[in-house]
């Protein structure tokens, strides 16, 4: 599963990154959400992929039974999901309340601005 | 000891306090404590020259070697009497000499922090801790060589002086660093003795050339030297303490500290030797050819210092003799002489020799004081300063050096003996000049009187009993500068030798320059052009550089634009990571591929609707293709064992969609403003990070450089923190200091998106309409809406129907003309505000104002 | 945008809403053993929420929700905090998890524990922010 995931998160990346190199503010947006995905998923594949076996100890167990999926990656990704929404939310209001200010949804005009 | 640097700073704490009772009398109380200290270090001289060393440990950071332990020994103990000592003369001094000035206190704090600075760098055993009391002496002396801040001579002095010991401090602590790496230690102590494996390690030159930067901008030497007379537009008690006993010394303080550990490299010898020979030749030059009081003690001490470099790298034991002798000798009377020329100048109301003379009938004392003192300068029996003169010379015939060394030393002691002769006799004697009325000069107050005194007065006496001095304090300094134990002794008559003869020499050819000093000096004139070339000129020429590259790389790095610095970022990481991987790791691919095919059709999704994204050409696709994105990872992550990863993300999916459906649509739609081979350009740059992302994960995958700690957590996670969901337990566990972070900066995007609203005069009219921010309160807001004038009147109207607040925004943006066809567009905020019918209207029009400008936009590129 | 919701919606929200609240302090609670936890549970509040906002408008929202959602984050971030000192007074390194189980009289034991309290800071945190940003944008919404 691996390989294909390693392409599909690449692809992401690229896909993030064209986004964000694009000049209109709401492309932008949509790149900061990809990379954001991107990069869970990033350290979700680095991680290794284990199927059906959660990180989750059995009633009456002390320790999982068998190899279970690394518990720590997931962790961090968790925050990670929950952060990346906080800092969208941010990032969305700060861009439209610069559109609204400015008049502008062109990152190279926002540049001009401020001289 | 650690107490006695304490006492100090808190006298300085306490001294603003105690000067709104007593004014200027503080210091006359602030001066019993550098005098306590002076007494109790004094009582440890028997102590310490019995050859013992104390050694008092107090942790800081155990964790990074760093300790606040202080060590007294010979070496740290004559600095630390000097400190004191001289220090109480100078607070008192300084008390008399600033009455009356109302930021006296000010200066008396940072006067009293320099001293606990100084008293804690050579008392500090640690490397760090003694860098970190280096750096406060800079500082604090910065601030003293500022003091007059409304004079801009004064203020550049003072940035010159504190950019060029900084720079060193820089340069010193990369040293300090390497030497502990090698030595294995930041304790002095313990790096002591181990000088073999120092000069050996091939870090040694660099390490030596750092350490020696470090020290000679600290203690003036050449090429650093300019610093130090600009330094003298500070108040004289300031050069008189800094700039002669203390902090200049600093460095030379640091050599000497070194000398047991590195003496031994001929690479220290030689650098020593000849920059300190060369310092003390510029020195003595340029203050023979200096008329201002304090630039010619200011040149002298150069000259002083150059020579205790000089004799730090001759190395020897008589050498080692000499140098504390004549470091001792050089604090007494250049600390007099500083605090005698201040008196001068105060008195007479003039530094400058050639305005000065016939000063002895209205400053008696003075007079006898000046002329006592430059006598030792000059080296001239019984005062301390020729016992030191005579052992520089004996150890310098005593050196195996190169001859052009003894003419630098023999031309050096002719022009001091010039240089003091002029300082005690110009001024005194031949018919009366000055600026101020004959009348009205008279000797100062016994605050300023008493130094001078004292320093005077110790160097006659110390000339008389050479031996015991030489045996109480500077002997044991030799003994700790050595590293081992020192035969030798201090006496005033050594016998008929060469030495005794150079020294006649000297004070003959001297006297015989002064007479005709003042053709001398004029004759010498011809050099100026050359001596503006000195190295203050590439101090100037290196600062303007800085502005230059500063000016440079901004307009280069950050112009900015976001996307240059996107891709700039983007492909410094694809250039530094590719090269490690492709270095490091071999390049492979692993095909043992094993996956269903709903996996598969996932993530066919997952990348299709990636792509979607990027190339639809409505808002409303993109945001359905992101809601794909989401769920699929959303289902990736519950595929692979990731339950609560899949929960989440499918809950924060939903809530982003709702913050796009309510934010998202009020933005303008997709515009398509580059061109195509912009858009080439940016997806070359892009799968270039997807291919090495690629890359990075089949790599990772395979790599295992550490055991994974997720083992622990594991095992661990029923058994001692009692939770069966172990991704939860990490959470709130184990890393429940990170989720603690990342709680709180989920608040802060919260009240930064909440500020951000709510503090918008587009969306809440009540709040701040005017002013906009929070800070800004209600207040601002009535004084702006109070009219005082007709025109105001007028102007108010015209802002209320939107025409000047318009202009206003035609102005910023000229670019968008577009935009502006059919409305005014600031009235969008207010409108808003006052007409819901009209903002949807509006939001019509501008829908359509959207399309047509991304069609114009689209016909532009 | 937001129009006066239908009566579907409207009889959904009343129903859903409690439902989701309950079923968010039971992911909550159970998030130490099974999936779950503290900022799942402060998401589904957060959506419960959400759900009521869309229904009946902001003002309806925080009469139902009582405590502005501000304050809420404060709350939260001041319970997490507090969850870090008890190990402290027990001479431990700071955050150490601590652990007071108590017996119910039915038979059943309840593990009180500084990780549940930091848990319930976590949850009150989410759902604090959450509801501030998205309050907040509606708010700017209906004006």
């Amino acid at each position: 599963m691996e390989p294909v995931m390693a392409i599909a998160v690449g692809l992401m990346y690229a896909a993030a990154i064209y986004m964000m190199l694009r000049r209109s503010i709401v492309k932008l947006v949509i790149g900061l959400m990809l990379l954001s995905n991107a990069a869970n998923l990033l350290i979700f594949t680095s991680a290794g992929m284990t199927r059906g076996a959660p990180p989750l100890i059995p009633p009456g167990a002390v320790v999982p039974d068998g190899i279970v999926a690394d518990p720590l990656p997931q962790a961090l990704i968790l925050t990670a999901i929950v952060i990346a929404f906080g800092v969208l939310a941010f990032a969305v209001v700060l861009i439209h309340r610069a559109y609204n200010i400015l008049r502008t949804d062109n990152l190279d005009q926002m540049k001009d601005t401020d001289t | 000891m650690q107490l006695a640097v304490l006492v100090i700073y808190l006298a300085a704490l306490i001294t603003p306090w105690l000067f709104v009772q007593h004014q200027h009398r503080t210091a006359y109380i602030m001066a019993l404590v550098p005098a306590v200290l002076t007494i109790w270090f004094a009582t440890h001289i028997p102590l310490v020259a019995g050859g013992e060393v104390l050694i008092h440990e107090y942790q800081w950071i155990p964790g990074l070697d760093i300790s606040l332990t202080m060590v007294l020994d010979g070496l740290s103990l004559m600095f630390a009497l000097l400190i004191c000592g001289i220090g109480t003369l100078i607070v008192l001094y300084a008390g008399a000499y600033l009455k009356g000035n109302p930021a006296q206190n000010r200066f008396l704090v940072i006067l009293l922090a320099f001293m606990g600075s100084m008293l804690g760098l050579v008392l500090a055993d640690n490397l760090i801790t003694l860098f970190v009391f280096w750096e406060l002496t800079s500082i604090t002396s910065y601030m003293l060589i500022g003091f007059n801040h409304q004079s801009a001579e004064a203020r550049k002095a003072a940035l010159q002086g504190l950019i060029v010991t900084v720079a060193g401090g820089l340069a010193l602590l990369c040293g300090l660093v390497m030497l502990a790496s090698i030595a294995g230690s930041y304790s002095i102590q313990e790096i002591l003795g181990s000088s073999e494996a120092l000069t050996e390690h091939p870090l040694f030159v660099g390490m030596l050339i750092c350490l020696l930067l470090g020290a000679f901008t600290k203690s003036a030497q050449f090429p650093f030297h300019f610093w130090l007379p600009n330094a003298m537009a500070a108040p004289t008690p300031v050069s008189a303490y800094l700039h002669s006993a203390t902090m200049v010394k600093a460095g030379i303080y640091l050599l000497a500290r070194l000398q047991p550990e590195l003496g031994e490299s001929g690479l220290w010898t030689i650098l020593l030797s000849s920059f300190g020979a060369m310092t003390m030749l510029t020195g003595a030059f340029m203050a023979v050819r200096s008329t201002d009081l304090k630039k010619l003690l200011a040149y002298s001490t150069i000259m002083a210092l150059g020579t205790l470099t000089l004799l730090i790298g001759i190395g020897t034991e008589t050498a080692m003799i000499a140098f504390a002798a004549y470091l001792l000798a050089h604090s007494l009377y250049k600390g007099a002489l500083f605090m005698l020329a201040g008196i001068v100048d105060h008195e007479a109301g003039s530094r400058d020799v050639t305005l000065l003379g016939g000063l002895r009938k209205n400053l008696p004392l003075t007079a006898i004081l000046v002329a006592v003192a430059a006598l030792s300068l000059a080296g001239i029996p019984p005062l301390f300063g020729f016992v030191a003169k005579e052992l520089l010379l004996e150890s310098m015939l005593g050196g195996a050096f190169h001859s052009f060394i003894y003419v630098f030393v023999m031309v050096a002691s002719i022009f001091v003996v010039t240089v003091a002769s002029v300082i005690a006799l110009r001024p005194f004697f031949g018919t009366f000049k000055a600026p101020k009325e004959k009348e009205k000069i008279h000797e100062p107050p016994i605050a300023m009187l008493a130094g001078p005194v004292v320093l005077v007065f110790l160097s006659l006496v110390a000339g008389i009993i050479p031996g015991t001095v030489g045996s109480w304090v500077t002997l044991p300094a030799s003994t700790a500068v050595a590293g081992g134990v020192v035969e030798g002794y201090l006496a005033l008559w050594h016998g008929l030798n060469l030495p005794l003869l150079l020294s006649g020499i000297s004070i003959a050819v001297g006297l015989v320059l002064f007479k005709y000093w003042d053709a001398f000096r004029s004759r010498l004139q011809v050099l100026d052009p050359i001596i503006a070339r000195g190295p203050e000129r590439g101090y100037f020429w290196f600062m303007d550089a800085i502005v230059w590259v500063a000016e440079w790389q901004t307009r280069i790095l950050q112009n900015g634009s976001m996307r240059n610095y996107l891709r700039t970022i983007v492909l410094v990481f694809v250039g530094l990571t590719g090269y490690t991987l492709l270095t490091r790791y071999q390049l492979h691919w692993n095909w043992d591929v094993n996956l269903y095919f709903h996996e598969l059709v996932t993530v066919g999704i997952l990348v299709a609707a990636a792509i979607a994204a990027c190339i639809t050409h409505s808002r409303l696709g993109s945001v359905a293709a992101m809601g794909a994105v989401g769920f699929s990872v959303a289902l990736i992550f519950i595929l692979f064992s990731a339950p609560d990863l899949g929960i989440t993300q499918i809950l924060v999916e939903t809530l982003t969609v709702i913050l796009l459906v309510l934010v998202l649509f009020r933005l303008p739609s997709f515009s398509n403003i580059s061109t195509t081979r912009e858009r080439i350009r940016d997806a070359i740059v892009a799968l270039l990070v997807g291919v090495l992302i690629m890359f990075l994960i089949m790599i990772t995958i395979d790599v295992q450089l550490f055991e994974p700690i997720s083992g622990y957590m594991i095992e661990n996670s029923y058994t001692l923190a009692h939770g069966r969901n172990i991704v939860n337990v990490i959470l709130v566990d184990y890393r429940a200091l990170d989720t603690l972070g990342e709680i709180f900066v989920l608040a802060l995007a919260a009240m930064g998106v909440y500020a951000m609203i709510k503090f918008n005069p587009a969306t809440s009219p009540g709040s701040n309409h005017y002013a906009g921010t929070l800070i800004l309160g209600e207040k601002k807001l009535a004084e702006k809406d109070i009219i005082h004038s007709l025109e105001e009147i007028h102007q108010k109207m015209l802002e209320d129907q939107n025409i000047i607040s318009a202009g206003a925004m035609k102005d910023r943006n000229d670019n968008d003309d577009d935009d502006e066809d059919d409305s005014p567009n600031s009235s969008y905020d207010e409108d808003r505000d006052h007409d819901d019918s009209q903002a949807a209207k509006r939001k019509a029009e501008e829908h359509d104002d959207d399309a047509e400008n991304e069609d114009k936009e689209g016909k532009k590129s | 945008m937001m129009k006066p919701g239908t009566i579907i919606l409207y009889t959904a929200a009343r129903f859903l809403v409690p439902l989701q609240l309950l079923f968010s302090v039971f992911l909550l609670l159970r998030g130490h053993n099974e999936p779950g936890g503290g900022f799942i549970a402060g998401l589904v509040a957060a959506g419960a929420f959400t759900l009521y906002l869309f229904t009946f408008g902001s003002a309806v929202t925080r009469d139902l929700m009582r405590v502005d959602p501000r304050n809420l984050i404060g709350i939260g971030l001041f319970i997490g905090m507090l969850s870090v000192f008890p190990a402290v007074f027990q001479g431990q390194a700071f955050l150490t998890a601590q652990w007071w189980p108590i017996m119910l009289p039915g038979g059943t034991e309840i593990k009180l524990s500084t990780p549940l309290i930091f848990d319930i800071g976590v949850y009150l945190t989410v759902v604090g922010a959450t509801m501030t940003m998205i309050i907040a944008l509606t708010e700017a919404e209906e004006r």
